[in-house]
Order: C-alpha cells, then sequence, then structure tokens
C-alpha cells in the first residue's frame, strides 16, 4: 500500500485549476497508487469471461488483443442497440457543466476528468468518431477523437474513480446517469479482459460459494453460532437460526460484510435479535448467503448471475418472501433489476408482515422488502419494546447511501427507526442527505487498499458534512444502511473526522431493544458499557 | 485556453457572408428566400423523426429513475409524489416540471473551499438564465408567427401586446428580443470565461448559441435599426407557408437574408447536434420512469439467457462440509 | 416496454404544432395589401419624404414630432427646405383620410396595433 497525505496535507492539496492543456492531451496518471490492481486471470476463466494474462496498469504496453479496436466498436454498437439510455445520454449533454462539482471525487480531488460531464465525454468522443457522421466529417472540432490504447488507459482510469452513485444525475436537466456511462465503460473493458481484482475475485467467489468472501457452508453456520454465544453472554437471551431450512415463511439475505467484518457483525446480532424477539418463522441460506451484487460493478449479465440465486433459493425452500438487509447497491439491484432479470417470482407471495398484518403493496411483484421497511412498520405498530436509553452515549447522524437515496427513495424508513431507539439524533446539512446524499468515495468496488488517497478525496465531502455535526453537535456515531459503508466509512471517520465511530441501523435498534427473558444489559453489542456520559465530547 | 468558440465564430460571420453576398449583392433571393428555407424545413422533419425513432428503436431494458424523494412504501410515510413518482400522473408531473420549469437544474449549487471547510452554495443563475433563454426564444419564434399567419390569430396579437407592454420606442420594443440577446450572452461568456466551463466546452457548444445571437441581432437590427418593409417581408413568408412561394417585388434587403439564412442553418443544425436535447429529455430513462419496479414488473425484450451456478451444483461442491456442520442437503 | 406508440405520438403533435402555419392558411394565397391612396394624396405626388423612407419608417418620424411638438412646442418640421405642420391628424390625415384603406391594411396584415389613435381622432373618412 501506498503511503498517502496527512489529512491537512490533502485537504491543501486540492487544486481546481484547469489545467493549460486540452483534456484530449492529458494523459491518465496510471503510477503506483492511483489505479486498481486488475484480477487474476483465474477468476476471469472461471467465470467464463475474456480472460487475459498477469498485467499492470502501469505496464507501458497493456498488450490488447489482435483486434481490440473491432471488439470496443462492436460492443458500443451492441450496447447502442439495446440501451436507449446509452443513446441518448451520448447525444443530448448540452455540456452546461451543472454536473461539473457535484461529483465527490472531483470536489475532494479537483481532477477535471473527475466532474461527470467530462467522464462521459471519454466515451462520447469515441461515440462521436464511430457512429456520427458529424464527428466522421470534422473529427475533433466536432469533439470527435479516433480510439487509441491511450484512450483505453484513459478510460480504465476513469471508470474506476467513478462510485456509479448517482448524484451527478440528479443535478443534470436531462437526467443524464453517470452510472450508466460508467458501467457502459466498464463493460466494454471487461470485453479486453480488463478488469479489477477487488470487484472480479468477490464476484467468482459469489458465483462458487454464494458470497463475496468466498465463505464456505460451514464456516457460515459457524460464524453466526459465534454471533448466537455473544448475544447470549450479552443478554442472556438464547438464539436460534436456522439454516437452509425448508418450508419457513421468510428467506433473509444480507451482504456478507455483515457477518464477515466489524462493524457490520453488530448489525448482523442485531438481526438475528430482532427475529428471535419477535419469533419470526424465517431461514437463512448458504448458498444465496450474499445480498450484494458485485456483477452491478462488471456487466450486467454478471449481475444477472449472481442475482439468480435470490429467487433459487426461495423457490427451493419454498418460502413466501424474501427480506433483505441493510445494503445500499444490493438494494438498487433489487429494487432495479431482480424482478426484470430473474422474475417474475411468481412463485412467492406478496409479503405480509406476519406480526402486524401489514401488506408491503409497494413489493407485491418483487416480492422483497427491505428491513428498514419491515422494523419501521414492527415500531409503528408497537411491536417492539424499545429502550432508547441504551443508546444514550450516542450522538446520531444518519448517511443516506447513494443507492437506496438515489435508486429507490429509501429516506424516512431508516431515520423513522433512529429516532424510536436513539434520543439522539441530528441531521447533516441538508444539500449532503437525502437524494443529495454524497458517497462514502468506495462504492462500486473501489473499497480497495491501493487506492487509498482516491478513497480518502472522495469521501471528503461525506466526512465534511459528518464534521459539520460533529463540531456542532457532538455527534460521534455515524449511521448507515449500507455493508460497503461500513467498511468504507471507518478508515475515512478515522482519517478525516477521527472521534466518529459507524454503526448499522440494526445494531442501534438491538441495543434499545427490550428482549423477553434478558437479563440486565451492562455492555452493548460491542462489549463496551453501555453508558459513558463521563466521556466528553471533544469541543 | 480552449479556443473552440473561434472555430464557431468564424463558420457564423462565413454563413452571414455567404447570405449577404449571396442573396443582397450577387442576388440570388430565390436560393436564399424561397429554396433553402423550404430544404431546411424538409431537413428538419425528416431529421428530427428519424432521430427520435432512431433512439425509440433502442430498448429501455431496466426500470432505473434517479429518484430525489422519498419513495412509497408504508401508508403512513408521505411519499414525495413528484420526484419519486410510482404512478403514471406522477410522472408526467414530474417531467412538466423538468421541461417546463427545469426542476433539476433549479436544485444547482456550487461546491466551494472555505477555510477548512467544503461549503454548498445554492446557485440560480444557470437555472435563471437557461429559463430566460429558452422562454425568450419560444416567445420570439411565437411571436413570428405574425408573419406566417392571415389573418393573424388573436392570441398572437395579445401575445405581441404583452412582449410590447413597455411602450419604448417606435416600432415597440419587444422584451423577448433583449432578453433572448442577454441571455445568450450570459451563456456565452460562461462558457468562454469560467475556466471549468470552457474546459468541458466544444466547438458545438458555441455554434449554436452565436448562430441565435446572429439571429437575434439581425432580427433587433432590422427592426430598430436598419429598417426593412415588414410588408414585403410578409409577402414573402406567407408564400412560403402557403406553398405560393416567390420574391416580392423590388426583393428585400441583404440583412433580411442574413437573418433567414442562420434561421435556416439553425433549423438544420437541431436534429444533428446537441440541440436535439428538445426532443432527447422527454425519453431519459432516470426521469420518465415510475418507481414502481417493485410494484410491477418491468420487460426486458432481450433479457439473456445466462449461466448460473445452480445449488445442485453448490451442493456437490460442499455436500460433505455441509453435513459435517449439520446443515441439510438435498442428497445424503 | 413497448413505448413506440407513445413516442409517434408525441412526434404526431410536435409536428402538427410545427406545421401550424401550413394547414391554419390552408394554403389560400392572399397578396400583400398595397396602401390605397386618396385623390388628394396621389395629386400631391410627394409625402413629406419619399416612399421607401416613409415605407419603414414613418412611424419614427410620427414618434419624432410627437416629441418635438408635445415636449419642445416645436410645431415645423423642415425638410429640403420645405416646412410642415408636425401634426398626424392635421397633415398626415389630410391627404391620407382613409384610415381603413391607407393605415388599417398594412397594420392588420403585419398585425401592428399602433397607439396613435387612443389620443388621436381621425377625421371621418371620406371615401
Amino acid at each position: 500500500m501506498v503511503d498517502i497525505l496527512k489529512p491537512e496535507e490533502m485537504f491543501k492539496s486540492i487544486d481546481y485549476t484547469i489545467p493549460e492543456d486540452r483534456w484530449e492531451d492529458v494523459p491518465p496518471d496510471l503510477s503506483e497508487g492511483n489505479f486498481c490492481y486488475p484480477t487474476k486471470k483465474k477468476n476471469l476463466e472461471y467465470l467464463g469471461l475474456p480472460a487475459k494474462d498477469e498485467w499492470s496498469p502501469a505496464d507501458e504496453d497493456w498488450k490488447l488483443p489482435d483486434n481490440w479496436e473491432e471488439i470496443i466498436h462492436e460492443g458500443f454498437k451492441e450496447r447502442l442497440e439495446k440501451y436507449r439510455s446509452l443513446k441518448v445520454f451520448m447525444d443530448i449533454c448540452v455540456r452546461c457543466g451543472a454536473c461539473a462539482d457535484k461529483c465527490h471525487f472531483f470536489i475532494g480531488g479537483g481532477d477535471p476528468k473527475n466532474m461527470p460531464v467530462l467522464r462521459a465525454e471519454l466515451l462520447r468522443s469515441v461515440y462521436r468518431k464511430d457512429f456520427t457522421t458529424a464527428g466522421k466529417i470534422l473529427g475533433s472540432i466536432a469533439g470527435a477523437r479516433k480510439i487509441t490504447p491511450l484512450v483505453i488507459k484513459e478510460w480504465f482510469s476513469y471508470f474506476y474513480q467513478c462510485s456509479e452513485c448517482r448524484r451527478c444525475s440528479i443535478y443534470c436537466p436531462y437526467g443524464i446517469d453517470t452510472a450508466e456511462i460508467t458501467m457502459m465503460g466498464r463493460e466494454l473493458l471487461s470485453l479486453l479482459g480488463l478488469n479489477i481484482n477487488w470487484i472480479l475475485e468477490p464476484v467468482a467467489n459469489c458465483f462458487r460459494t454464494g458470497n463475496h468472501l468466498g465463505i464456505q457452508p460451514h464456516a457460515f453456520k459457524d460464524m453466526i453460532d459465534f454471533f448466537c454465544d455473544d448475544i447470549e453472554e450479552i443478554t442472556g437471551v438464547k438464539i436460534n437460526p436456522s439454516f437452509n431450512r425448508k418450508g419457513a415463511e421468510i428467506l433473509f439475505i444480507t451482504p456478507s460484510g455483515d457477518y464477515f467484518a466489524d462493524p457490520g457483525t453488530y448489525t448482523m446480532m442485531g438481526y438475528l435479535m430482532l427475529f428471535e424477539h419477535i419469533g419470526l418463522d424465517y431461514t437463512l441460506s448458504t448458498y444465496a448467503s450474499e445480498g450484494g451484487n458485485f456483477g452491478l460493478f462488471t456487466s450486467s449479465d454478471v449481475m444477472k448471475r449472481l442475482n439468480g440465486k435470490m429467487y433459487a433459493e426461495a423457490k427451493r425452500l419454498g418460502v413466501k418472501w424474501i427480506l433483505g438487509g441493510e445494503c445500499g447497491h444490493m438494494w438498487r439491484v433489487i429494487n432495479q433489476y431482480m424482478d426484470t432479470m430473474n422474475g417474475p417470482a411468481d412463485f412467492l407471495e406478496v409479503p405480509v408482515s406476519p406480526l402486524t398484518g401489514t401488506r408491503f403493496e409497494n413489493a407485491a411483484s418483487t416480492k422483497m422488502v427491505h428491513i428498514a421497511e419491515f422494523t419501521s412498520d414492527l415500531i409503528k405498530h408497537n411491536k417492539l419494546k424499545l429502550d432508547p436509553s441504551r443508546n444514550d452515549k450516542f450522538k446520531v447522524t444518519f448517511h443516506d447511501s447513494c443507492n437506496p437515496a438515489r435508486g429507490m427513495g429509501l429516506l424516512d424508513e431508516p431515520r423513522y427507526v433512529i429516532k424510536n431507539v436513539c434520543n439522539h439524533f441530528y441531521d447533516m446539512p441538508v444539500n449532503t442527505i437525502r437524494e443529495q446524499t454524497f458517497c462514502c468515495g468506495s462504492g462500486a468496488g473501489l473499497n480497495t487498499e491501493e487506492i487509498m488517497d482516491l478513497r480518502m478525496r472522495g469521501g471528503l465531502p461525506r466526512a465534511n458534512a459528518v464534521r459539520h455535526v460533529h463540531d456542532r453537535y457532538g455527534v460521534n456515531m455515524l449511521a448507515c444502511i449500507c455493508a460497503i459503508d461500513r467498511a468504507a466509512l471507518p478508515p475515512l471517520m478515522d482519517y478525516w473526522v477521527p472521534d466518529v465511530g459507524v454503526t448499522g441501523i440494526h445494531e442501534l435498534v438491538a441495543n434499545a431493544l427490550v428482549m423477553d427473558g434478558e437479563i440486565e444489559r451492562t455492555t452493548d453489542l460491542r462489549f463496551e458499557p453501555l453508558n459513558e456520559e463521563e466521556e466528553q465530547t471533544d469541543e | 485556453m480552449n479556443v473552440n468558440y473561434l472555430y464557431s465564430l468564424l463558420a457564423v460571420i462565413v454563413l452571414g457572408l455567404i447570405a449577404y453576398v449571396g442573396a443582397g449583392v450577387a442576388g440570388f433571393q430565390g436560393l436564399f428566400g424561397i429554396f433553402i428555407p423550404y430544404l431546411a424545413v424538409v431537413i428538419f422533419i425528416a431529421g428530427f423523426i428519424n432521430r427520435i425513432m432512431d433512439w425509440a428503436k433502442s430498448p429501455v431494458p431496466f426500470r432505473i429513475p434517479s429518484t430525489c424523494g422519498q419513495q412509497k412504501s408504508l401508508d403512513w410515510i408521505k411519499q414525495n409524489k413528484i420526484d419519486n413518482p410510482s404512478s403514471t400522473f406522477g410522472v408526467i408531473v414530474r417531467m412538466v416540471f423538468e421541461i417546463v420549469l427545469f426542476r433539476s437544474l433549479f436544485r444547482n449549487s456550487r461546491a466551494e473551499i472555505v477555510g477548512e471547510r467544503i461549503a454548498y452554495k445554492w446557485v440560480v443563475w444557470l437555472w435563471l438564465f437557461a429559463i430566460l433563454f429558452h422562454y425568450s426564444f419560444f416567445a420570439v419564434v411565437i411571436r413570428h408567427l405574425r408573419l406566417f399567419l392571415e389573418p393573424v390569430p388573436v392570441f398572437i396579437k395579445i401575445f405581441e401586446q404583452a412582449d410590447g407592454i413597455l411602450q419604448v420606442g417606435l416600432p415597440g420594443l419587444f422584451l423577448s428580443g433583449v432578453t433572448l440577446l442577454a441571455a445568450a450572452f450570459f451563456l456565452l461568456l460562461r462558457r468562454i470565461l469560467i475556466p471549468k466551463i470552457n474546459y468541458i466546452s466544444l466547438a458545438a457548444d458555441y455554434f449554436p448559441l452565436l448562430l441565435i445571437i446572429g439571429i437575434a441581432l439581425t432580427g433587433i437590427m432590422m427592426r430598430y435599426f436598419t429598417k426593412v418593409d415588414v410588408v414585403k417581408i410578409k409577402e414573402l413568408t406567407m408564400g412560403l407557408a402557403t406553398f405560393h412561394a416567390g420574391i416580392p417585388e423590388g426583393g428585400i434587403s441583404g440583412l433580411f437574408y442574413v437573418h433567414l439564412f442562420f434561421v435556416s442553418v439553425l433549423v438544420i443544425y437541431i436534429p444533428f447536434s446537441k440541440l436535439m436535447h428538445m426532443g432527447g429529455v422527454f425519453l431519459s430513462p432516470t426521469r420518465n420512469l415510475a418507481n414502481n419496479n417493485r410494484m410491477k414488473r418491468h420487460i426486458n425484450p432481450w433479457n439473456p439467457d445466462v449461466k448460473f451456478h445452480t445449488y445442485e451444483e453448490y451442493e456437490d461442491d460442499f455436500r460433505e462440509k455441509m453435513i459435517e456442520a449439520g446443515l441439510p442437503v438435498e442428497k445424503e | 416496454m413497448n413505448d413506440k406508440p407513445k413516442i409517434v405520438i408525441g412526434l404526431i403533435i410536435f409536428f402538427a404544432v410545427f406545421t401550424f402555419p401550413f394547414w391554419y392558411n390552408h394554403g389560400t394565397v392572399s397578396s400583400a395589401p398595397e396602401p390605397k391612396l386618396s385623390d388628394k394624396a396621389k395629386q400631391a405626388r410627394q409625402c413629406v419624404r419619399d416612399t421607401e423612407f416613409m415605407r419603414t419608417e414613418h412611424m419614427q418620424l410620427l414618434d419624432e414630432w410627437r416629441d418635438t411638438v408635445v415636449r419642445d412646442s416645436e410645431r415645423i418640421y423642415e425638410v429640403n427646405g420645405k416646412e410642415y405642420n408636425a401634426s398626424l391628424s392635421n397633415t398626415c390625415m389630410d391627404c391620407h383620410s382613409n384610415k381603413a384603406d391607407f393605415c388599417d391594411k398594412c397594420h392588420d396584415y403585419a398585425s401592428v396595433e399602433p397607439y396613435c389613435w387612443d389620443c388621436h381622432k381621425y377625421p371621418k373618412e371620406k371615401m
């Protein structure tokens, strides 16, 4: 890992000065620390994707296949025919610049090619040359350019500096969605065997073992059992989860991050406690043991291949509907792709909460409910006994994850839950939350160590807003509903706002949840004392 | 600095000269007054239809609205029915807001480094001048209908009166002409002077702005300064509108042909350029779809058959370990 | 999702509006009006300025007259050594007494509504 600047130095290094040279003439920086490591050949071969021998983006010659130009041209053409979004977005941008300073990578770094408009121009310039009359005739005057190996390098650099968060798209007068552009760019690169390992390794793992981290069934069960032991120690209540159980009413699927690493694990414990307490008839699956879907960051085909397991497993187990855990891009896939790709889910029933009788009409077709929807419904119907004072040491703010915010609109459900389980909640400034929320800086497969500089820069706008509520209200806990957030935000907070922790909302729920037959709690789920009111928030 | 605007400026000047010399000096009034305008209309219609149908040919495989407010979920949570619509009616309202009021542009903000912080400020200028530009343009087009309709309908007369409400000078000043020119200049100067915007601007971004400035300037010249006989002009335009085209006796000044030629070029240019945003905004899948993905299945016409890793394959891989861990299996 | 019908309907509406002038006029030719001169005007042969000027700039001349008369009480308009009384009603309308045929025809055609007669009375027409 490359050493990165100290926070103050990094902040001072942000430079919005525009380079002298035209952007077409500025080569991408592919020195160590500025690119994601490429994937290993075995992952591509396992998935049957175009494979490539070991290479490094730092290499002068990337040894592209002989017919690489043809592959790109044909791939581009195919996608234009498949996606109206691509065609329209290639044609109608007026370069008004409204998107320019909306990207967190631009705000935190200042590289003009991280302005969404230029990220799209990277593709558009080639599109004009290959597919428009004006571009063919007028060339560079019409903004067209011929594709070269250097353009491919530029694509690789900048399509892996976009976290597909869609923030820019809400400011665009035509709704041009850079996530669509980046997805297409990455698909084209993938046709040449150019992928990054932090995405493709999880994809290959997920395909085989059912989850990104490659956790095998027996290990999955061990991990859950381990959490159950911890819960019993803290609460005195014994948890009885079931695995791959046929005939359960509900299949519960959550991202593997929730049972693999802190602080996601506490959220996982939270789910288990909640389900035990309400006596939910549910089962976990080792086969569909991943909510996330790194296929979204690879190609629509790969997304579909990974997503297929959810419905397949629900059908095999004969459940009535599916409940999904806290995850960001998982919910983009479920809300905007799953039913289209792998539906219709006619073997399932319209989800009904067994406790409140609420019919989730908004999930009538996909038949999958977000746990924030499920829990807020429980709270609304007074089905949970809650003691929010157990979270009193936390002054909480909430980070809207990009995908649930802009690909779904799940905004008030998590806030409702938090406000019912915590006494101290403070929202961040209005242009940094809800639909205008900032990315954690590590989404869309960029949560990898080798680009720490980029991640800290990309996460700066989020951290900056957290620091605002930290300074003003003493906020010390950042709640979120995304497994990537729970992995990416702790280092981000350590870097920019060191006194702020990160939690999932169901960890907070479980802290406050008064369970039947529980012993008096002295610690929270992290085995830390419940009350630390003596602890001063630093001013 | 990016000097793409020089290409565009040169192009507009050359186009102006062509018309001035061609129609005014050399006297090809039929070419510039009849043939080219008809050609422009034909190319516009064909080009516009072609572009829209080309977009329509590609399907919308996934339902990908950008949601800008609370989704429809539980009864007691207030949905933002416009920014996150779940019904066709909501989508229509959202699109009307987008197209008529430039809703998304209104959200615009500016990120700035203030001391040790990054601050965001709501900025209205781009939205304001964009609105002013488009509505002025629209008003100018409506006003010009007086030259293409006989008798002139009442609504156009009322519109003209409203546009000339200040009653400044004679002939009375039309506000829309002034605001169009001012807004176009603002948008042009913004492109030239703001480094970020200058950096991303192509010749194709300056050209239509300069062309529209050229149209506005020649129009204003004719009306207020050099003067033309408007009855003769209407004679020509009515001839075009009734398919009995002819050049009025005595001809019209060269400046008029420059104006008309600029308009013709603009009309021809639309289908082949970013100006198609006027049609494209209707077809943007992030705006024109309801966020009802989980309620109603969206069909992808090319939904591919892909290779899944089935449960059977999975169990074959891990059966021993599963049995050992006490996990249920299909085949012992 | 097949939205082609919607798109085609949208296109039809757009072009129906766009081609409004073509179908509104039904292709009927309406020749441009020619201002009719009264006998007195014919006899005079020459207006205060030449015809070309009067065609395109009469409104500015009248505007100028109004200002000089009302603000400077300067009632005489001198041009080419000739002096005229700067008055719409008494000078212009003296010759061009046929408002409907001389003024209104073109004004209507060009959709111009001068506010001259908001204040001025015009002489009863002599046909």
